[in-house]
């Protein structure tokens, strides 16, 4: 997957799971905990996991701060998918 | 019932039927077994002639909301609506709140008289606490901190969270900070429809997703092999599956139905020491039909101790009560009304009674609560037509929680429940624990987090 593919997967999910927020003007640099809370994190490694096989250990929730911090993380682990 | 599952629920608490609804939604295939007869665990209710009981349906918070969409729809989410107010009674204080942010910094500085800057401090103080921080205060030094000696005003903040989880002022203040921030943002909020309707539609639910459910189906027995769950017991027949989530008493769990010999010496020492959570009593009121009561708040907390007091909100001379009203707007379309009186109680109490003192104990309990409601409600005697009490006995009867634990366990419980799974491969734990789990909303998400481990482990 491409980058900008990575960072539409990562807005369908959170607007799937939040979808009161208005993730159209998310920033790349935005702290998603704004938005986002623990519970909602926890769908997003749900989700992450069963649409794309991805596994994000607890140790690395933090890479999931930020949209452009997810993309960062998941492109080498989504690389050949 | 088949021969297999990929995942066996143990238990339909609101922990076990949210995690069975999410791994659903992963394409798990799923029994759930329930001992009783009827789903829900201590979220429960019960009909008595033309009545119906709702046990645990006081109040939660907001986020219930949005948990209720997320994992089970937005038909549920939509019945989750607000209570009009929560009413104090006490020697120290008479007040009425709607129990949000706004209305308790208003109070706490117009009746309390308390400084702007020490409210503020105080709510920073709540709001900069951290589930993993390693802090040893208690809640009594953190009121001590910011209302040194305003023992009115520590009853005020403290009174309605030992009633939601047992916790104390001898406690982490975590354990009521976390509560307090959840309860305290944006109100006490219900269920329309009552408890009858959620199980309901949650039973519903799951048969619609194809999880297999199974009332007064018992599990005794979870077969261990190679480190890892193999099979459970279910009414004496063996069900094969590769995971296990109990949402049945933690300590029977790991050494009853699995038994000790599968876990470490450290684990278990350190789980036999985790103390439960107490328990509670309750009497249940029915108003006759036709009959109707004034309005006196949703909730009522009354007290006739002097000072708050943990000791004296447990102890068998019952000096204080919450009353929860439930008016016909709870059951649209109905026009009954009834009231729940609950007290926290410490099983010990209760359990080296007679059959004939037990008895007896308990009509003089519904006895008191009458007299003690008849201040609120004058003409109580003449329009109620039904009453029954329970005792922590009968909690334990119904859920198999030891000693009837209202709550779970206390803090320490927390780790033990998480980390069942590296001792037994597959073997998980979800529902009330460590009292920041407890609740409604609490063991609903609880079993959405055990859900991901499982899904995790399942991978
Ligand atoms: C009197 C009272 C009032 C309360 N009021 C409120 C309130 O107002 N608001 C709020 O948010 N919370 C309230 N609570 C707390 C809340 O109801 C609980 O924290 C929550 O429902 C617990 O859910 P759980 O997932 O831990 O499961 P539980 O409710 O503990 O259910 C566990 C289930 O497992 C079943 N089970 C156990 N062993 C086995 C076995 N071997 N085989 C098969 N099944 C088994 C039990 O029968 C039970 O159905 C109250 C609790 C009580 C007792």
């Amino acid at each position: 997957m491409t980058r900008a593919e990575i960072s539409q997967a990562i807005i369908d999910i959170v607007n799937e799971i939040v979808p009161d927020e208005d993730w159209s003007a998310l920033q790349p640099e935005e702290n998603l905990r704004g938005k986002l809370e623990s519970m909602d994190f926890l769908d997003v490694v749900m989700e992450l996991r069963k649409q794309y096989g991805v596994e994000v250990p607890e140790a690395d929730y933090g890479a999931l701060s930020t949209l452009q911090s997810c993309v960062d993380y998941l492109e080498p682990r989504l690389a050949r998918k | 019932m088949r021969d297999s599952y990929d995942i066996v629920v143990i238990g339909g608490g609101l922990g076990g039927l949210t995690a069975a609804r999410r791994l659903a939604r992963e394409g798990r295939h799923i029994l759930l077994a329930e001992q009783h007869s009827q789903l829900g665990g201590l979220a429960t209710y019960f009909q008595r002639r033309d009545h119906i009981f709702d046990v645990a349906l006081h109040g939660f918070p907001v986020g219930m909301r949005k948990s209720l969409r997320k994992y089970w729809g937005k038909d549920f989410a939509e019945r989750v609506v607000q209570v009009r107010s929560i009413r104090f009674h006490n020697p120290q204080f008479q007040l009425d709140t709607t129990f949000d942010n706004r209305d308790f910094r208003a109070k706490l500085q117009e009746l309390f008289g308390l400084p702007q800057e020490r409210v503020e401090a105080f709510f920073a103080g709540i709001a900069a606490m951290n589930y993993y921080d390693d802090n040893s205060e208690t809640t009594r030094e953190f009121f001590q901190r910011y209302f040194p000696g305003r023992t009115d005003v520590w009853r005020f903040l403290m009174e309605p969270i030992t009633y939601a989880n047992g916790s104390t002022l001898d406690e982490p203040a975590i354990s009521y900070g976390i509560v307090f921030g959840n309860f305290m943002s944006e109100g006490v909020y219900t269920f329309q429809g009552g408890t009858d309707c959620m199980i309901e539609m949650m039973q519903r639910e799951l048969r619609s997703c194809a999880v297999e459910v199974e009332t007064s189906a018992a599990v005794d027995k979870i077969y261990v092999a190679g480190g890892k769950v193999r099979a459970v017991r279910v009414n004496g027949r063996e069900i094969a599956c590769q995971a296990v989530i109990s949402n049945g008493s933690l300590p029977r769990t790991v050494l009853e139905w699995t038994g000790q010999e599968f876990f470490s010496p450290e684990f278990l020492s350190g789980l036999q020491k985790v103390r439960l959570s107490t328990s509670s009593c309750q009497v249940y009121i029915g108003i006759r039909e036709g009959a109707t009561i004034p309005y006196i708040g949703d909730l009522l907390f009354t007290s006739t101790c002097p000072e708050y007091n943990t000791d004296a909100l447990l102890s068998r001379n019952i000096s204080s009560r919450t009353y929860s009203v439930y008016y016909p707007e709870i059951r649209p379309g109905t026009h009954k009304y009834s009231v729940v009186a609950s007290m926290n109680a410490r099983y010990e109490d209760w359990a080296k009674m007679t059959r004939e003192e037990y008895r007896a104990a308990k009509k003089a309990m519904i006895e008191d609560t009458l007299a003690a409601l008849e201040q609120y409600i004058p003409e109580l005697r003449s329009i109620c037509d039904y009453t029954e009490a329970a005792t922590p006995l009968t909690f334990q009867r119904y859920t198999g929680h030891l000693q009837g634990a209202t709550f779970g366990s206390k803090f320490d419980g927390l780790r033990y429940s998480m980390e069942l799974f590296k001792q037994v491969g597959g073997l998980f734990h979800t529902g009330s624990v460590g009292i920041i789990m407890s609740g409604w909303l609490g063991a609903a998400n609880y079993g959405v987090i055990t859900a991901n481990e499982v899904d995790r482990y399942l991978n």
